[in-house]
């Protein structure tokens, strides 16, 4: 599949933002983080901000922007829809959290409640957006159990990474919320390798001869193309990335994505000050690039069944 | 909107004989002929006169070669346009209601008013059917010629689609599936017609009919692989001679 900037931009910004929505939903609640103004704004602020900005320019990128309030009403059988309408219900929790945080100091009681209401709805939209690729059963690196888990394990993690910064800016350390960021990178990590390792092992049913009818008859290959430069079928859904770029990516990914951040984050567990907050700034800035890095690599390597009539013989 | 009918009352669709087709595209042409006016209209063309034309269709046709090991390869000419299917994904996708699947006559069509150009449905559909409009941003895709196959101001010889109407070898079909006495039916069942990628479960109507088992191979006769050239003697060897000069 074509990896667009816009669909790579809105899922590694917004599961970052509902990562992070998340963590200040369960901590706050909690009385982990402290029920400061400044703390309580500059973190919905910034989780708000990411989730919006990934969903405008989700938005942005459909063929009819001004249209897109539409795509809320067929909650009853799209994961599309149902995404949206999730996206737009996280806000009202949210918001209520953000005004017990940010002008009444108050993170307890009914705001607590906003709060953990905030963090399910943020996971549930994460989970809507997984279900969106999880569904289609054209692409199998997508149809499989371990995108839903992935997608939200990945937003937790980022989310993670993202509170770690936060907490470090804002003086409220704390062993248990760090080591979390440790736990999640590390778990991340390991069901990140594993999806990997399961789509390189296995390819989808389908097959050239069952797409065109022709039983095991012999080998099948393309004689001639129906037109004479590409469509919008190859450029949309035949991408394809050569196997040596796609592992050296994919290493990069590995390191830049969990392996670095992991080390950052373990390290800032045993430093103070400044130095903490420099490990746990780079943690994110490492994450993020390698999480964008992740993010292309799962369209880029999504292979169409509709590949197999331009040339593929599996998908 | 986008839940689909528990079922048709009909199921209107194409059979497709790949014996027969000869890959000319005519099908292909007329389809677009008819549909950039039609219920779908325009089909957008971008740079059409220039190096790299594309644009939206509803039928593209393939060729393939099967090799048979020490037989003869076959050619398959292949035909590749929306199925229809019972079990439409790219309809239950979609987030706005733009995609539909009729329950009278099992179409699927897209209300180009209300489609936001998403793609999702292209992305959901194993057939490549749909095309998106980048023009008018709005997602395109075979109508069953739904503004032909009903229009009373046409002959009713006429009211079929468009490409099945221009066919020239006879090679497309076009009738209702669900009646197991019609005379697709008759012919899918004689003929063994075949679900395309039937693994995923998308229960398409449109049906392939898969090339008769040759009863002579040009290898059965004899006939070699490739014709040899032949030493002209006489007025056409003296022709020959000074032609090759």
């Amino acid at each position: 599949m074509h990896p667009a900037f816009s669909v790579i931009f809105f899922t590694t910004c917004s599961g970052a933002g509902y990562g992070l929505l998340a963590m200040m939903g369960i901590l706050g609640a909690s009385g982990m983080l402290p029920a400061d103004r400044w703390m309580g704004l500059a973190g919905l602020f910034f989780a708000l901000g990411l989730v919006s900005v990934g969903l405008l320019s989700s938005m942005f990128h459909l063929g009819r922007p001004e249209r897109a309030w539409r795509a809320m009403t067929q909650w009853k059988s799209s994961w599309l829809a149902r995404e949206g309408v999730m996206a737009v219900l996280t806000y009202i929790p949210a918001l209520a959290l953000g005004i017990g945080w940010v002008w009444f100091e108050d993170t307890s009681g009914l705001w607590a409640v906003a709060g953990v209401v905030a963090a399910v709805l943020a996971w549930l939209t994460v989970i809507c957006t997984a279900m969106i690729y999880k569904s289609l059963r054209t692409i199998h690196q997508w149809h499989n159990d371990w995108t839903v888990p992935s997608y939200l394990l990945l937003s937790v993690m980022s989310g993670a990474v993202l509170m770690s910064v936060l907490i470090h800016l804002f003086g409220a350390e704390n062993a248990y919320i760090q080591g979390l960021t440790v736990l999640t990178l590390a778990l991340g990590w390991g069901l990140k390798t594993l999806y990997w390792s399961f789509n390189k092992r296995t390819k989808g049913l389908p097959s050239v001869n069952s797409a065109i009818g022709i039983d095991a008859a012999g080998d099948v290959s393309v004689l001639e193309l129906p037109h004479t430069s590409d469509n919008y079928l190859m450029k949309e859904m035949g991408y394809r990335v050569a196997q040596k770029h796609a592992d050296k990516l994919r290493t990069i990914s590995h390191i830049l994505g969990f392996a670095l951040p992991l080390v950052f984050s373990l390290l800032a567990m045993f430093v103070t000050g400044y130095a903490a907050l420099a490990a746990v700034v780079i943690a994110w800035g490492l994450c993020s690039l390698g999480i964008i890095v992740e993010r292309w690599l799962f369209f880029a390597e999504a292979k169409h069944t509709v590949n197999l009539y331009y040339g593929a013989t599996s998908v | 909107m986008t839940t689909l009918p528990s079922q048709t009352n009909k199921k209107l669709g194409l059979v497709i004989d790949l014996d027969t087709c000869v890959g000319c595209h005519a099908c292909a042409t007329n389809c677009k002929e008819w549909n950039t006016g039609g219920h779908s209209a325009p089909l957008t063309d971008y740079d059409p006169y220039g190096a790299k034309p594309d644009g939206v269709w509803f039928n593209r046709v393939h060729s393939f070669e099967v090799k048979r090991g020490d037989r003869p390869n076959l050619t398959i000419n292949f035909p590749r346009s929306c199925l229809h299917c019972d079990n439409a994904a790219c309809v239950t996708v979609c987030p706005t209601g733009a995609s539909y699947k009729r329950a009278e006559d099992g179409i699927v069509l897209v209300n180009t008013d209300k489609c936001i150009g998403c793609k999702l449905c292209s992305w959901a559909c194993p057939y490549g059917a749909r095309e998106f409009d980048e023009d008018e941003g709005v997602m395109k895709k075979c109508t069953l010629c739904v503004d032909r196959i009903y229009n009373e101001n046409l002959d009713p010889e006429d009211r079929q689609p468009a490409c099945v109407l221009t066919c020239p070898a006879g090679a497309r079909h076009f009738g209702d599936l669900n009646d197991p006495e019609s005379e697709v039916s008759q012919l899918t069942a004689a003929r063994h017609g075949r679900d395309l990628m039937p693994e995923l479960g998308y229960k398409p109507t449109n049906k392939y009919l898969p090339p008769r088992a040759r009863k002579v191979d040009s290898a059965d006769i004899g006939a070699p692989e490739e014709l040899e050239p032949i030493e002209a003697e006489g007025f056409l060897g003296w022709l020959d001679k000074v032609l090759s000069k």
